[in-house]
């Protein structure tokens, strides 16, 4: 066998791998819990997330709903894809907003416009209004080092909030899903993949991803050394000039805090070459309010979010 | 040759574990330059000239101020022939529970410590924990060998007592492997160093990448507990009947002879499915779907096994408990137990025995079992279970001790094992 075909082996038995242990997550939720529900974004580790489920439970429909926390500052695209995914595969859509919390006045709109740490209220609503028990996120342990510790199966209390020193030693795959009334299991099936197993696994499986995770053509400009978009959440200020550049997104979330890079990938091969070569993880490159401050992923889980 | 490995790392406090895990992801270039641009930073706060690899793996900031890690980490770093999923485990004497999480998936534990030192207490205990989980194979890592001018002598001594305390563990010979290291600066990590002529052996990341992993024996038996079944009931599927489960043991094809557990009723495997669609064959680890020959009364919990060679169904049975509460276990305590998909009632009727993994000798009948010891214990379940000796079959031989009251998680167990199955533990003399 020469080296190509090993590693090529190699990649196709790790991906196997992490398959059957996001099924076997998928399956253990299914038949503990009460009402399970998929945070869903159009992003790709949500797309991927739904990609598995369906293949845990085939041929029966997914078990469970969608929630979407809608900021109000989408990309057209993403919410296209998720109207287009959610007619699919026939499932229920949830819709928490955080403009409709805006406009009755629950929550402010920042100074910065920045509406990603406001998505915390709206979800911990919608989980606990529709008595949500398990809520599966797409959350992998590579992402940043506060993630590195989540477990699995994580106990969020009454209050939706993560307590590093509550948390369940998690062993071989037995998971413990127990929960007092109220509180509810966030549930991370993607936990061991790392960017590059998600991108081989899209290829493998051609699973179809948003437009905008591909080259394209986009009028951005320059903050904070990131490319942001032109869109209803402001900017560009007046100092700030615009460029049309062929960009692509590594992450989508919040439109005014989500950066593009220039790229000209516009195949998922072409991505996965990208992402081997690139020098910057993918929060770095692209995710504003990750750099706010060296733990403000540690903050923001403690507070509920994601 | 697998090409995912599962390695938990685990050492004292300061031996250098987090240097030496940075080292790791540093070497295989899994650290992107926006990572190192925030370590370089801080480093430089901190008055340091290098950039502070430990820093890389050090999480929260809580950790970050107290100087310590304060629970299981997992890393990810990959060569072109192996992926490596690695659980970092704390060293602080108070979480070996840690370890055992870390451990119960590892197919092999490196175990750090300073050259200077050598192995101590928590060397051994740490190695006592791994080898009950049946982590098949070890690595010493002799960290700071440049603070001991790279002396072979010393790391002979080092090399020669760890490997006399793995014997007496249970390790084979060829299962284990000391090797000097400089997690700081970099010797023997992933480059052959210069420094240490005398070490003909791997380093630790070519000793990772080609290191067997041990298969799962392809003539083991077949055990698949059942987590869901899969009942479409849609006009292309109105009859489908299919039982979902991970194989824990063994594989599975169709016209295999099988027994659902703990009924007991006999049936024929008739497909494997998959979304994928159907598999002339499945082994150990992967997520199926079984359709079987005969309409049965199947739900969750249930056990499907080789209809040859199935486990024994009872409601009692001793098993070793990693105890991982500071909540004290005492005779008589109710508990419920979770093992495959079953969670079942149970009580303690018996401390058997506390094994004292730092001198590997047994304590009899102890009155209590407190966080972080290792006992054996007699258990009554309020139901029968399947269930295989740990030693035996791995995946239907553990289960976890539940609190009723708070839902917490108390303890590792292992069906059947005996601490005697370590060599070299002396038992208690008869009086």
């Amino acid at each position: 066998m020469t080296t190509l075909e090993a590693a090529a082996d190699a990649a196709r038995d790790n991906l196997a791998a992490l398959e059957s242990e996001a099924i076997h997550i998928f399956r253990e939720v299914a038949g503990e819990f009460d009402r399970p529900v998929i945070l869903f974004s159009g992003g790709k580790d949500s797309t991927l997330l739904l990609h598995l489920a369906i293949k845990a439970f085939w041929p029966a429909p997914v078990p469970f709903p969608l929630l979407h926390v809608d900021t109000g500052h989408n990309f057209d695209e993403v919410i296209a894809f998720r109207d287009h995914v959610v007619e699919k595969y026939g499932l229920r859509l949830v819709v928490a907003s955080v403009q409709d919390y805006i406009d009755d006045g629950r929550l402010v709109e920042r100074a910065d416009g920045t509406r990603n740490p406001l998505q915390t209220q709206p979800l911990l609503d919608a989980i606990a209004d529709n008595k949500f028990d398990a809520v599966f996120g797409g959350g992998r342990r590579d992402e940043e080092r506060a993630r590195a510790k989540e477990r699995i199966f994580s106990l969020r209390s009454a209050f939706g909030q993560w307590d590093p020193r509550r948390q369940r030693p998690e062993l071989w795959n037995l998971y413990n899903g127990r929960h007092r009334p109220g509180e509810h299991v966030r549930v991370f099936p993607l936990s061991n993949f790392t960017e590059a197993d998600v991108w081989n696994y899209i290829a493998r499986e051609q699973v179809e991803l948003p437009s905008i995770y591909y080259a394209h053509q986009r009028k951005v400009y320059s903050r904070d050394g990131m490319w942001l978009t032109e869109g209803p959440w402001g900017g560009p200020r007046a100092d700030e000039e615009v460029h049309e550049l062929t960009v692509r997104y590594r992450t989508v979330g919040d439109g005014s805090c989500t950066g593009a890079v220039e790229s000209t990938a516009s195949t998922v091969e072409e991505v996965i070459a990208e992402v081997q070569a690139s020098r910057l993880t993918e929060r770095g490159a692209t995710r504003a309010d990750d750099r706010m401050s060296e733990a403000a992923m540690e903050d923001r889980k403690r507070e509920g979010y994601f | 040759m697998s090409s995912l490995l599962r390695l938990a790392t685990a050492g004292s406090v300061d031996d250098g574990k987090s240097t030496l895990v940075g080292r790791l992801l540093y070497d295989t270039k899994s650290v992107l330059a926006d990572q190192l641009d925030a370590i370089e930073r801080a480093s430089v706060d901190k008055g340091m000239t290098t950039p502070d690899l430990s820093l890389l793996v050090d999480g929260l900031r809580s950790e970050r101020e107290q100087g310590i890690t304060i629970d299981v980490a997992y890393r990810y770093f990959a060569t072109p022939n192996r992926s490596f999923v690695l659980a970092d485990t704390p060293g602080h004497v108070q979480y070996t529970r840690n370890t055992v999480t870390g451990a119960s998936t590892a197919q092999l534990g490196v175990l750090l410590v300073d050259a200077r030192n050598g192995v101590v207490e928590q060397t051994r205990r740490h190695a006592a924990v791994l080898a009950m989980l049946g982590v098949p194979r070890l690595v010493l890592a002799v960290n700071k060998v440049d603070l001991i001018d790279y002396d072979e002598a010393a790391f002979t001594v080092i090399a020669k007592e760890f490997a006399a305390h793995a014997t007496s563990l249970g390790y084979a010979e060829g299962t284990v492997l000391a090797i000097p290291v400089s997690a700081l600066q970099g010797d023997n990590v992933a480059t052959k160093s210069e420094n240490t002529p005398w070490y003909s052996g791997p380093t630790l990341l070519e000793h990772l990448e080609e290191v067997p992993v041990a298969p799962d024996p392809h003539e083991a038996p077949f055990r698949m507990p059942v987590q869901y079944v899969i009942r479409p009931r849609t006009p292309e599927y109105p009859d489908y009947r299919g039982y979902a489960g991970q194989i824990a043991a063994g594989t599975v094809r169709p016209g295999d002879e099988v027994v659902v557990l703990p009924q007991g009723l006999k049936s024929t495997v008739e497909s494997v499915d998959t979304a994928d669609g159907s598999l002339d064959e499945a082994g150990t680890g992967k997520s199926i779907t079984v359709v079987l020959s005969d309409d049965l009364d199947i739900t969750r919990g249930d056990v499907i096994a080789a209809a040859d060679n199935a486990p024994k169904v009872t409601d009692e049975f001793t098993a070793a408990l990693c105890w991982l509460s500071s909540k004290q276990l005492e005779p008589g305590a109710r508990v419920l137990v979770k093992q495959g998909t079953r969670t079942v009632q149970a009580m303690v009727e018996e401390l058997n025995a506390r094994f004292d993994e730092q001198t590997l000798s047994i304590v009899d009948a102890p009155e209590k079992l407190e966080l972080n010891e290792i006992g054996n214990v007699s258990l009554r379940l309020a139901e029968q279970l399947p269930v295989d000796d740990y030693t035996v079959s791995p995946r239907t031989g553990a289960f976890i001790v539940i609190d009723p009251k708070d839902g917490d998680t108390l303890a590792a167990g292992l069906v059947g094992h005996r601490f005697s199955q370590l060599k070299g533990v002396t038992e208690p003399e008869v009086a």
